[in-house]
């Protein structure tokens, strides 16, 4: 099972759409950090909108995600949480979710354009 | 609200058996168990706590000792709906139960989420465990809304 992974602008996209095993999770977090690196992309945004279960696995997964993608130099937003799951993971412990999150695909492309922005708002700073 | 069959006719329809052994079994199992809650009247919410439950504790089973088998029961009756999970193994065991339900705690390179996560999702939970044979039982309910 391969999740596409679509350039839009200067971003990468992906939509999870099906239920995934342990094991397509970890070929997603591969394939992810690969684009990526390969596109230079200056953001992630994950589409979440289709999984009605996020346990802790997928949480550390998505977690652990962000933390590499942003190591390489990208911004990740974690967007279309469903209520429920939000409501779930939040019950089963508090440091479950430490991504950047967003409603929808919409907010999430524009916030991770604007910690994009943000990010080399900081560096002009710094070098001036 | 009024449903076609007795709860005990649905029981006995929907009594289900998986057997874990890969990790698309554990994706079967919280499926089935979503599945069950919803036709009983369950709400999306405890769906999704059944569901998220029924995956901590089948990936225990498979990451811990390999393979096991998943039940599911519908234990509804006049007062309440209820569904009952058991997954049940034949692995080493987990030596210290106390420390397997601390927040933090693991030995499969998890978060330490899983075990006292689940706890928190559900009404009912039960974890014996001995070496050869563990077994964790979980359980939620819903009252039934009485008509005046």
């Amino acid at each position: 099972m391969r999740i596409p992974i679509l350039p839009f602008e200067n971003v990468l996209v992906a939509s999870i759409q099906v239920d995934l095993t342990d094991q397509d999770t970890l070929q997603f977090q591969h394939d992810v950090l690969q684009k990526v690196d390969e596109t230079e992309a200056e953001g992630l945004v994950i589409d979440i909108t289709a999984l009605d279960v996020v346990d802790s696995f997928m949480a550390r997964v998505i977690n652990e995600t962000a933390q590499m993608a942003r190591v390489l130099g990208a911004e990740v937003v974690l967007c279309g949480m469903q209520p429920s799951v939000a409501l779930t993971l939040t019950e089963m412990g508090r440091q479950l979710v430490g991504v950047e999150t967003a409603l929808n695909l919409d907010q999430g492309v524009a916030n991770v354009q604007r910690l994009v922005t943000e990010r080399e708002g900081g560096h002009e700073q710094h070098a001036a | 609200m009024c449903s076609g069959s007795s709860p005990k006719e649905r029981a006995a329809m929907n009594n289900t058996q998986l057997e874990l052994r890969v990790e698309s079994d554990v994706v079967a199992a919280r499926q089935t168990g979503r599945e069950m809650a919803r036709e009983l009247g369950f709400g999306v919410a405890d769906q999704t706590r059944l569901a998220t439950a029924i995956s901590e504790l089948t990936r225990n089973v498979i990451v811990h000792a390999g393979e096991g088998v998943c039940r599911i029961y519908d234990r509804s009756d006049a007062q309440a709906a209820r569904v009952q999970v058991v997954a049940e193994d034949k692995g080493a065991g987990i030596p210290d139960i106390e420390q397997a339900m601390a927040q933090g705690f693991s030995t499969g390179g998890g978060l330490g989420a899983g075990l006292p996560g689940a706890k928190r999702l559900v009404q009912e939970f039960d974890i014996e465990s001995e070496p050869g044979h563990t077994k964790v039982t979980i359980a939620i309910t819903k009252p039934r809304v009485r008509v005046a």
